[in-house]
């Protein structure tokens, strides 16, 4: 028999960065918020202190600020017509776990979207005619505009002091920033790191290519800086321990850093950790939730009610939540009905790499987490998909979150992968060698899709969370047209090698190569109840006192990377909870 | 300071007067010993292995494991080789953390075969795809070889049976030869690469090879400098300069 704890006003599931968000924005309105994190909690200090997170064994190989499979994962497969298998060790995404989750261990690239990343369905039939979109490709438009977001995004920025040059702001141009991006009202909060070789080289090759170069936008400080909410960050001292690490310096942005030293001291917070929610827990209707049942650090089960029901966990675990606990009605891929587990969408990253001589000190070993160059002269409405024959863009970037042998030393092609021809190239290559990466957008298909797996079970007893996924068509053509893109832009700098890695025709999603984290959709935002598991606020449709916010509202994936658009549509979704729901609970939009 | 590059430089040249000496039969250093490669003046590479005693590993593993390492990273004129550099001792080590035990692997059934695409999908942990690994390689070559294990056989023949089973060709008895290999090459670069502490990578020698500089973790100075090659040496997890 479960332990009935007293009921709260708001219960979150995931201290992350969106349920940091929640938590923060909630309390502020006078609800009483209990959070709940399956993993442990974490802060700066001790466990991201130097010199012991600074360990490339512990980090990326034990992986220790990442989940563990061992008690829950997914499963994966190709097709609906193959038995899927478990993720068994971390490879192609690595989900984070522990108080601050992913956000701990990101880079800290903080994009926003384009605003016809919004609109991407009308866009393309407005733009090529509807005919040019596939029959299979089930993308939306977000319901919501990029001028709707700007003032959420605006303050996730401020809370993350991102680092980075602003190329619009109140619709006037501005000189070193990206000239194609959505007008903002302000600057960033804090100017661009500096250069890296890699990234003053790609400044280098864009000219040849002329393309429009500015500073990725990201949030691994740049100077000395305090938030709105007074949490301080000190400026990046390059050590190139970013991603797979928690940051000792305070300078890369996380909800541990940037919120929760103003969010712990609230009497009307309580996090707990080590707390495994197991389900949302429904009325006799099905329609609204009473709270959640979680185990506790001693495997005790738990029953926390609550009035609202705040799902923040890491994507793919939002969708199985909603999924076990009989929030919404599963997809259905052959008669197409049902929206959990719908537009599962990925990212399309791929890489290429130059080699140089001993002359060139690339020093792969300094990294800024997100920091680098980029452009978006192949990304939104900049490029011709009409000509091109895929749908979406991407970036291609410089970048250097850190390099260090246990991570992998870049070889060129033909290197044997042992033995003294090996040692030689590693020993020749490391420090004179770096990266481009192409991060092209993901679109969503009838036939890629998440739902609960009928063999394998998580620790709890759960079904696992089964993945069906292979990359598409449209995304391998637009993988071959931007590594092309990338490698001759490459080729302009003179390296004495150049690897580029572009998805070949018929190629399979291999599960064993780590290639990106941002894994989205499943519980979608939409306008339309019937394609879409949540409304423009985030709300379920089902059940309304249940919210899902994450990278699961994406219809699709754009070319950036997720987190910039996941904090604003936090935000976003808080503002709406705190000005419209609480006055009046109950759907906000009217199905 | 001397660069980096004048550090491998030295230690090349010091390393090619050794060569002779490496070309001795590694067998005849077995079980404890490692290659011949003891350089005078040199303490903490010198006497690499000896003192060690295995725990996870068996003798004959052990020695099996030993001649595998020294053929994937062989001491040569590049830089230190796994051997000397302790990395018989981080197998033997990480083998008895709760990781090779598969505490963050799903490892829960049906194992079921798929494709290459979905990685892993058996039902051994790190430490027994190694071990079963290490014996099936012996066995083999016991039977092929007129009873002589792996570690009797001569360097290139102990390469070709590498190869084959890096390809995937070597058909071993208990495990394929490819998955054997993967995860063998895999651990010998870990602690070949990692943080002495760990009891590979002596001397942060093979830091010093790629000139890497380890766990300094501070280059605000450095990010935007060109014409020079970075000039510290590395520094540990213990705060040791090499």
């Amino acid at each position: 028999m479960a332990t009935v704890k007293p009921k709260v006003d708001a219960v979150i599931v995931g201290m992350g960065w969106t349920g940091a968000i929640l938590a923060k924005e909630l309390t502020e309105a006078g609800l009483h918020v209990v959070a709940l994190e399956r993993g442990a909690d974490r802060d700066t200090q001790p466990d991201f202190a130097y010199p012991k997170v600074v360990d490339e064994l512990e980090g990326s190989v034990h992986r220790r600020f990442l989940q563990s499979l061992n008690q829950e994962t997914v499963t994966i497969r190709h097709n609906s017509s193959s038995d899927a298998v478990p993720y068994r060790q971390m490879g192609s995404f690595k989900p984070g776990t522990g108080v601050g989750g992913a956000g701990t261990h990101w880079s800290g690239c903080h994009f926003r979207p384009l605003p016809e990343d919004m609109y991407l369905r009308t866009n393309m039939e407005h733009r090529y005619g509807k005919a040019f979109i596939p029959a299979d490709m089930t993308i939306q438009d977000f319901p919501v505009s990029y001028d709707d977001l700007e003032p959420h995004l605006d303050m996730f920025e401020r809370v993350c002091g991102t680092s980075g040059k602003a190329g619009v702001i109140n619709g006037v141009l501005q000189e070193g920033g990206n000239p194609f991006e959505g007008s903002r009202t302000k600057e960033y909060p804090l100017g661009p790191n500096p250069n890296y070789l890699g990234a003053e080289q790609f400044y280098k090759g864009a000219k040849e290519m002329g393309w429009h170069p500015y500073p990725i936008p990201t949030s691994n400080a740049s100077g000395p800086y305090v938030n709105p909410y007074g949490c301080q960050m000190g400026p990046c001292n390059a050590c190139g321990f970013c991603s797979d690490y928690g940051c000792l310096n305070y300078s890369k942005a996380s909800p541990n850093v940037s919120i929760l030293p103003a969010l712990r001291i609230k009497p009307n917070f309580e996090l707990r950790a080590n707390s495994q929610v197991l389900k949302v827990n429904l009325d006799s209707t099905g329609k609204k939730a009473t709270g959640v049942t979680y185990l506790d650090a001693q495997g005790r089960e738990v029953e926390q009610p609550a009035d609202i029901v705040l799902l923040c966990a890491f994507q793919l675990f939002n969708v199985h939540l909603m999924l076990v606990s009989g929030i919404g009605k599963a997809y259905d891929p052959v008669t197409q009905t049902g929206t959990i587990g719908r537009n599962y969408s990925y990212q399309n990253l791929n890489r290429t790499v130059m080699f140089f001589d001993k002359s060139v000190q690339a020093n792969p070993f300094i990294g800024i987490g997100g920091a680098g160059v980029t452009m978006d002269d192949l990304n939104g409405n900049q490029l011709d998909n009409g000509k091109l024959g895929f749908v979406g863009g991407g970036l291609v970037w410089a970048r250097q979150p850190g390099a260090g042998p246990v991570r992998g030393i870049n070889v060129p092609a033909g290197t044997p992968n042992w033995g003294t021809d090996w040692k030689r190239a590693a020993a020749d290559n490391f420090r004179h060698s770096f990266y481009f990466e192409v991060q092209g957008a993901c679109m969503s298909y009838r036939q890629n899709y998440l739902s609960l797996d009928p063999t394998y079970k998580d620790s709890f007893g759960r079904p696992l969370l089964r993945m069906t996924f292979d990359w598409q068509d449209n995304e391998i053509k637009a993988s071959q047209f931007l590594v092309g893109q990338a490698l001759q832009m490459g080729r302009t700098l003179n390296p004495l090698s150049i690897l580029g890695d572009a998805k070949k025709d018929g190629e399979h999603y291999n599960i064993t190569k780590y290639q990106s984290t941002h894994t989205c959709g499943g519980a979608t935002m939409g306008s339309d109840p019937s394609t879409s598991a949540l409304n423009r606020y985030l709300q379920s449709w089902d059940v309304p006192n249940v919210f899902a916010i994450g990278a699961n509202a994406f219809p699709q994936n754009n070319g950036y990377n997720p987190t910039g658009l996941v904090g604003g549509l936090a935000y976003w979704a808080a503002t709406a909870i705190r000005e419209k729901y609480l006055k009046d609970p109950g759907p906000m939009v009217q199905a | 300071m001397s660069s980096p590059d004048e550090t491998n430089a030295a230690l090349q040249s010091r390393r090619r007067i050794l060569l002779g000496l490496t070309m001795a039969p590694l067998a005849a250093a077995l079980p404890l010993a490692a290659t011949a490669t003891h350089k005078p003046g040199d303490g903490a590479t010198a006497e690499s292995g000896a003192g060690y005693k295995p725990n996870f590993f068996k003798d004959v593993e052990w020695t099996c494991m030993v001649a595998i390492c020294d053929r994937l990273i062989p001491s040569d004129d590049v830089g230190p080789g796994a051997v000397e550099t302790g990395v018989p001792e981080f197998l033997d080590r990480h083998m008895q953390t709760p990781y090779a035990n598969g505490a963050i692997w799903y490892m829960q059934g049906p194992f079921l075969e798929a494709p290459p695409e979905f990685g892993y999908q058996g039902r051994l942990t790190l430490r027994d795809i190694i071990r079963v690994g290490l014996n099936a390689i012996d066995a083999h070559c016991r039977k092929t070889f007129d009873g002589k294990t792996f570690a009797q056989l001569e360097h290139t023949r102990q390469e070709e049976l590498l190869k084959a089973a890096e390809s995937g060709k070597l058909k071993l008895e208990d495990i394929s030869s490819k998955l054997f290999f993967t995860n063998i090459l895999n651990e010998v670069k870990n602690g070949y690469f990692a943080d002495p502490r760990y009891g590979g990578n002596r001397g942060m020698a093979a830091w010093k090879m790629i000139g890497y500089p380890g766990m300094r973790a501070d280059y605000l100075d450095w990010i935007t400098v060109r014409d020079k090659p970075y000039p510290l040496p590395p520094v540990d997890l213990s705060g040791k300069r090499g």
